[in-house]
């Protein structure tokens, strides 16, 4: 019996456990339990992603029950993906929010992170529509938490807005699954597919509601305009590293975006065809628009790095509209590029931040910062990446997307969003970066040079962005590979027969039970 | 050497300047130097191969999915301008080696000159348009990064996002381009677009494509109306103007149009388009540099005449044409890189580069007079020197061409071209080195070192070389390169100084006398063109930037504004208005059930629903009225429950609903007692109007959920028929909770736990700030209770205890087979708890609690997933549970199951989350100078009675 599945949900969840039994109030030891843990977990990531790559479906029977009856966790290549990409995220921001001292400021950071990790994985594996709601509440409490890390009224006030909203979008979620129950009478995502295929085509409308609204939950998620209004003051406001791990948040929108929409309805359900990839295509490109139009327009590098993110979702969810197997593929490459550069953009700005006065991060003129020309390297580095040039990655999932949208009927609309979008991020950000580490205040004589606050020579945080950055490189130099891999994912998960078969058909661990008590299960 | 590795050695060379400027500055640029010189031997080892007309590849795969490979071919036009750019960019690293500074940062100068140098080759080697694309858009970042090199000059970092912003705009289009042209032809290989012109052509996306990749182009090569961004370029250091706006990268746009000169050119379009922007450019900016007094805007606008002049040959889209223009391309860089140069000497030797504070130099400054004498003839275009000849072939081929049957206006409009390119190169030489000596320049002139002149030495030597013996010095590269441009047989043409007497030497002659006359009336004309108003590129450009940020700032900014009840408008608004639509676009079929008669008890409920909610909204702004009527609303949903034959529901729903009151209560404490209006009376009318289609949706969508079907049996059956041989527990609720779906209420108690953690982290990080210092410190409200903690009170919840407990216990083992269970049990315990601390107070029923509720929390998630795990030990899944019954003497018959150590996760998860909650908000009562009371109750009777009673 292969128990590896289940490893990435349960291993942070102990080590949480542990550090809120045993290392509550040593800070040195949850750094420890929570480095170990955050490694532990990429290694088994990876060694799921390597046993992925056989395109055998994985599915783990919580409880030996069968499905649709209990819960499964599916192993497939996209959830492979998905947890490798958080985990290999999970350890540069764990590093840096230990080199930056971000995991002092306040209590439970790791705790806290590790619960966070258990969510986000959750949700990657899960195969049940319900227990994606569990997952979805595990990592918002999670997320919230960490959000509010370090304290302080002004992100107080952002807290507050943004588990507000996500717990409208959360009640949504529960109006979508009593919905989606009351129609078919299951939860499990391989049933779920078989019965909406099934359904008499008098009773549409009740599952065409379930559908948009799930859908509307996962752009909440994703932050789809008009639903994206709790992102920027979270981004800018939380602590910067948590807004790095925050680049996997709206991904899991649109991982579970791409999980209903290809698997239950997909884009040959006839029943939501028509309401699912043409509404989200237009919301997707507005998105991308305002985002890129708030890069240009943010006055702090926080809001900045934000609306880099919005606007990334949008042309993420461009691809992820088509529900077509090539734009799966692009929107898979991207969601990894724009997951690494986001979250690389938002350590930088952290690193500026530290080093000027009360964390000021106004795109405005200040005395030069320490460390001005390494930190401006990477700053021109993930600048390039979000903002789609050459030549990273940022460039090529741009790529990837225009082409695979070639025979949309939007196809001008589309590619104009796109390279105007990227015009208005490269003046944005090229007039950021002039103003933050070119223009800078000439310090006056008698000032003494290092009045400056808390100016951390660490190497720990350089460390930690430079592993995203050059995470970007390698997946820029090896996009061969990658590609093809991914394009072997997306025919995976158009394969909706396979995947039903390997949940619905799964053999019992154990068939004929020869317990010594009747304990015997149908 | 292969292809890859000539575009390759720059980048990777780029990393050496930034070491070697350790060991000094010389250093520094000798390992620059070696890089360039190595890749320029390692492209001039394959010359021969090519000047035979064989094509020299190189192939590796990328991204094969996109069509995005790593391949490179040299041929003629390839070899001409990796030539270019490496030959070149040699003078140039030793050139800047004497140029630079001690100040300035010269690693970082050569490490960005050496990007940009890979780039410029990679765009010329490219066989992949996507491939050329990357290298394209790194030209424009690393230009960037080297006109904004002078970081503290505001000009050189405007300047820098003027360039980035326009080349980038190019860039992008030219992207679109590019993928329509793949798009059209089926493949992004260069090689393979080359040979499918009548495809190309033929296409009705040809229109599209041409647009969009002639706007990259023009945007590059600083044509007409995109010039403008050039002369700002000039903020750089000389060095880089001489190389990437004279030499190099101005020329990308050239090279582009004339390597897809093939398959674009031909067409009516191309040639009003190309040849129309190279024609208005050519003129525009030879009378624009006129009138520039800064050398280097002189010869940056001189560089955008020139640069108009080879678009112009392109667009007439004939061969000869054709080959003129790659002969200018020559003629163009080395006389304009030896100018700039000159220029970055004069500025260097004399501090100014003001024509009118200069003069007189030729006696100062022998040799850079010689050179830019030299360079400068050239550029007017006087015999014996090579711009000369490619000037003659130009007014030759324009001579040919007719716009729009008109025969004469592209003649006559090239001659005025010239005429004034012959005005501003004798101006440049004349009134900088020729009249008197000056006494006020800002610095004393001299010539410079060698090293500084040598390299514009060595390219005005090539100029007269090329000027006297071009078929001999240049011919074959000529016929090589514009053999690749024309992709077929070359026409006739003849390199050669005399031509005969012919149209193109009346007009030559004409420019040269025209442009001395100029000259000569420079004064009166140069007053009348300051008094002119002109449209300043610059200041549109700038005001343009500033009101689309400003516009996306307001956009942003007006969007973005933070106001919670806004998001949530939208939200409410977004939903129902797609809820809705995919409602009435689907069919709903009759309801399947028959509505339930309303009897008078769910009447009563529904009424004290509802009166209850109406209340609230009424009285809303009082928050202790809000919490008793929120009470009646949990009431009666947990009555309604019970009535619905869901006891665990009711159950847990009551005690849920106890908690969350008391937790509310104590959180109201520290609040204002009335929430203040704060919108006005429309926006409330507004957000109750939303509010009601809300709750209308909701209501109708509840509705038709409980008059329908399901489609199919739904799998609670198999719960029903299971729950009892499968989980051993005939309470279906339990089983489905700890055991059919227990990874759910793993998941659901780890989310309590979190949330207690949550609350405990913010309560230290609430307490540790100024809020929390103003909390300790906040006065005593009179009107509160003096009798903390009454007797009877203590005394009642005291006796209490122990039933609690008890009915704790029994509700938990009864769990798995009666209405109960874990979370529950877990509730009620901490309902008795919460009453000791409500009635002793914090500090004595604290002290009283040995474990820490930190930790209870900790072992309730152990036991859950230890539960889970052991199943692993019998190779089941996680969470499996076993059951079975065993024999205990006094008790008769019992049933032992995992799904209860399981239920005690969730138990202690349950107490430990209330408790800690709890435990957080009552740490803000505690005031400065509250001392805790030794006794568990402020009015003890027997502590007032006399010893003696006590001892009786």
């Amino acid at each position: 019996m292969n128990h590896w599945i289940i490893a990435p949900v349960l291993l942070p969840a102990l080590i949480a456990a542990v550090i809120i039994l045993a290392a509550r109030y040593q800070v040195a030891l949850q750094r420890v339990f929570s480095v170990a843990s955050t490694l532990g977990l990429l290694g088994i990531s990876t060694g799921l992603l390597i046993e992925s790559m056989s395109g055998r479906i994985g599915v783990y029977e919580l409880g030996n029950w069968p499905a649709p009856f209990g819960i499964v966790l599916v192993l497939d290549r996209l959830s492979a993906t998905m947890i490798t990409l958080t985990s290999a995220l999970a350890v540069a921001v764990v590093l840096y929010a230990i080199g930056s001292g971000w995991d002092k400021r306040g209590h439970h950071f790791h705790a806290l992170f590790q619960f966070q990790l258990m969510g986000i994985l959750g949700a990657f594996l899960t195969g049940d529509a319900f227990n994606l709601f569990v997952f979805f509440e595990v990592l918002l409490i999670a997320s919230y938490g960490l959000m509010i890390h370090g304290g302080g009224a002004v992100r107080l006030r952002a807290g507050v807005q943004y588990v507000l909203y996500n717990l409208l979008g959360s009640t949504l979620f529960l109006f979508a699954l009593g919905t989606i129950y009351a129609v078919t009478g299951t939860l499990n995502m391989a049933d779920l597919a078989l019965r909406v295929a099934e359904l008499p085509a008098d009773d549409t409308a009740m599952i065409r509601v379930a559908a948009i609204l799930l859908l509307l939950v996962f752009a909440v998620k994703a932050a789809l305009i008009p639903l994206h209004f709790w992102l920027p003051a979270t981004y800018a406001e939380a602590p910067a590293p948590i807004a790095a791990l925050f680049a996997v948040m709206t991904k899991i929108g649109a991982y579970a975006i791409i999980r209903m929409y290809t698997l239950v309805f997909g884009p040959d359900v006839m029943v939501t065809a028509d309401i699912i990839g043409p509404w989200l295509m237009p919301a997707a490109i507005v998105t991308l628009v305002i985002g890129m139009v708030g890069v240009l327009g943010a006055t702090h590098l926080g809001r900045l790095a934000a609306f880099a993110a919005v606007g990334s979702m949008g042309t993420l969810l461009i691809a992820v509209a088509l529900f077509t197997p090539q734009a799966t593929t692009a929107a898979l490459y991207y969601m990894i590029h724009s997951t690494l550069a986001g979250a690389a953009l938002f350590l930088v700005v952290d690193m500026v931040r530290a080093r000027r006065q009360s964390e000021d991060d106004a795109i405005a003129s200040r005395p030069a910062i320490a460390q001005n020309g390494l930190i401006a390297a990477y700053f021109f580095a993930t600048a390039i990446a979000m903002a789609g040039m050459p030549p990273l990655s940022g460039f090529l999932g741009k790529l990837l997307v225009m082409d695979a949208v070639r025979a949309h009927d939007l196809v001008w609309v589309i590619w104009a969003a796109i390279l105007i979008g990227s015009l208005i991020a490269v003046v944005g950000f090229a007039r950021a970066g002039s103003m933050v580490f070119w223009k800078v205040e000439t310090q006056p004589e008698d000032a003494t040079p290092d009045a400056g606050p808390g100016t951390p020579p660490a190497a720990l945080p350089f460390v930690a962005t430079g592993s995203l950055v050059a995470g970007i490189v390698a997946l820029t130099v090896f996009a061969g590979p990658v590609t093809a891999f991914l394009s072997d994912t997306s025919a995976q998960i158009f394969d909706r027969q396979s995947y039903i078969a390997a949940v619905m058909e799964t053999p019992r661990a154990i068939e004929a039970e020869n317990l010594p008590l009747e304990g015997t299960k149908k | 050497m292969s292809l890859i590795l000539i575009a390759a050695l720059p980048f990777l060379g780029a990393l050496l300047p930034g070491l070697m400027i350790r060991s000094g500055r010389t250093a520094c640029a000798w390992a620059t130097a070696s890089v360039t010189l190595t890749a320029l031997i390692g492209l001039l080892v394959h010359a021969p191969a090519v000047m035979r007309g064989e094509v020299i590849q190189y192939q590796l795969e990328w991204m094969p999915l996109l069509g995005l490979n790593a391949n490179f071919f040299l041929d003629g036009l390839g070899l001409l301008f990796a030539g270019l750019i490496l030959g070149i960019g040699l003078l140039i690293i030793i050139y800047a080696r004497f140029y630079l500074s001690r100040q300035d940062p010269m690693g970082q100068f050569y490490t960005y000159l050496l990007l940009f140098q890979g780039a410029m080759v990679g765009i010329v080697l490219s066989d992949n348009v996507l491939m050329l694309l990357i290298f394209w858009e790194l030209t424009s970042l690393s230009s960037f990064l080297l006109i904004g090199y002078w970081k503290h000059l505001p000009e050189g970092r405007q300047g820098a996002r003027m360039a980035l912003a326009v080349t980038g705009m190019g860039g992008l289009a030219l992207i679109g381009g590019m993928l329509i042209l793949g798009n059209i032809v089926g493949s992004y290989d260069l090689t393979v677009i080359l040979q499918n012109k009548e495809l190309i052509q033929a296409s009705p996306l040809y229109l599209p494509a041409l647009i969009l990749i002639l706007l990259g182009c023009f945007t590059k090569s600083a044509q007409f109306p995109f010039h403008f961004w050039l002369p700002h370029a000039m903020a750089a250091p000389t060095p880089v103007s001489a190389y990437l706006h004279s030499a190099t990268m101005v020329k990308a746009g050239l090279f582009l149009m004339a390597r897809l000169w093939p398959v674009l050119a031909g067409t009516p379009e191309w040639f009003y388009i190309v040849a129309t922007t190279g024609l208005i450019t050519m003129v525009l900016g030879a009378v624009i540099a006129l009138f520039k007094d800064d050398l280097k805007a002189l010869l940056a606008f001189s560089t955008v005449s020139h640069l108009g002049l080879i678009t112009m040959l392109l667009g007439f889209g004939t061969p000869f044409a054709a080959v003129v223009a790659v002969f200018h391309i020559i003629n163009h860089a080395t006389f304009k890189a030896a100018l700039f140069m000159s220029a970055g000497i004069v500025d260097h030797e004399t501090h100014t580069r003001d024509i009118k504070r200069l003069g007189g130099l030729r006696h100062l400054m022998p040799v850079t007079f010689t050179i830019v004498m030299v360079a400068g003839l050239s550029m007017a275009g006087i015999p014996l020197f090579n711009g000369f000849l490619s000037k003659e072939m130009m007014l030759d081929a324009a001579t040919e061409a007719a716009w729009n049957g008109n025969h004469w206006l592209v003649p006559a409009l090239a001659t005025l071209g010239a005429l004034f390119s012959v005005a501003y190169s004798f101006r440049l030489i004349v009134h900088t080195f020729l009249g008197p000596k000056r006494d006020d320049y800002p610095a004393k002139p001299h010539d410079p070192g060698f090293g500084m002149w040598a390299p514009p030495a060595l390219l005005a030597v090539l100029v007269v070389l090329i000027g006297i013996m071009p078929a001999l010095m240049v011919g074959p590269l000529v016929a090589t390169a514009s053999g690749a441009v024309i992709g077929g047989d070359l026409p006739y043409y003849s390199l050669k100084i005399w031509h005969g007497v012919n149209a193109a030497l009346f007009m030559s002659i004409a420019a040269v006398v025209g442009g001395l006359v100029l000259l000569a009336m420079h004064r009166p004309l140069d007053a009348a063109w300051i008094r002119a108003r002109r449209p300043e590129a610059k200041a549109i450009f700038d005001a343009l930037m500033r009101a689309v940020t400003g516009a996306a700032n307001a956009l942003t900014d007006g969007l973005h504004n933070g106001a919670m009840t806004r998001y949530a408008a939208v939200f409410t608004l977004a939903v129902i208005a797609a809820g809705s639509a995919a409602w009435f676009g689907g069919t709903n079929p009759a309801p399947a059930r028959e509505a339930l008669a309303i009897g008078p008890v769910p009447l009563i409920g529904w009424i004290l629903l509802m009166v209850a909610t109406v209340c609230m909204v009424a009285y809303h702004r009082n928050r202790l009225l809000s919490l008793v009527l929120m009470g009646i609303v949990g009431l009666i949903v947990s009555v309604a429950f019970a009535y619905m034959s869901a006891p665990d529901l009711a159950l847990t729903q009551i005690s849920v609903e106890v908690v969350t009151i008391i937790l509310l209560l104590l959180a109201l404490n520290f609040l204002p007692k009335h929430s203040p209006v704060e919108s006005s009376n429309a926006r409330r009318f507004r957000d109750g109007t939303i509010a009601v289609l809300g709750g209308l949706a909701v209501g109708g969508l509840s509705l038709a959920m409980l008059l329908s079907d399901f489609s199919q049996e739904s799998i609670s059956a198999f719960h029903l028929a299971n729950s009892k041989p499968g989980g051993g527990g005939t309470n279906v609720v339990n089983v489905i909770l700890v055991d059919f779906r227990g990874f759910d209420t793993f998941g659901e108690i780890i989310v309590l736990g979190i949330a207690a953690l949550v609350i405990f982290a913010m309560t230290e990080s609430v307490l540790g700030s100024p809020v929390g210092a103003w909390l300790k410190q906040r006065p005593i409200n009179p009107l509160e209770a003096g009798d903390r903690h009454p007797l009877m009170m203590v005394v009642a919840t005291r006796v209490m205890m122990p039933i609690a407990l008890m009915v704790g216990v029994f509700i938990f083992l009864r769990g798995h087979n009666e209405p109960g269970g874990g979370f529950i049990a877990g509730l009620i315990v901490a309902i008795a708890l919460v009453m000791q601390y409500m009635a002793s107070g914090f500090d004595w029923a604290t002290a009283r609690q040995r474990y820490p509720y930190h930790m209870i929390i900790a072992l309730g998630v152990f036991a859950a997933a230890f539960t889970g795990i052991g199943s692993w030990f019998a190779d089941r899944p996680f969470l499996t549970s076993n059951y079975g019954y065993f024999q205990i003497p006094p008790m008769g018959e019992f049933e032992l199951a995992t799904a209860m150590a399981f239920d005690v996760g969730v138990f202690l998860c349950v107490v430990g989350a209330v408790m800690l909650g709890l435990e957080s908000l009552s740490r803000f009562a505690h005031r400065a100078g509250d001392r805790p009371s030794p006794y568990p109750m402020d009015i003890d009777p027997s502590r007032d009675l006399p010893q003696e009673a006590k001892d009786a």
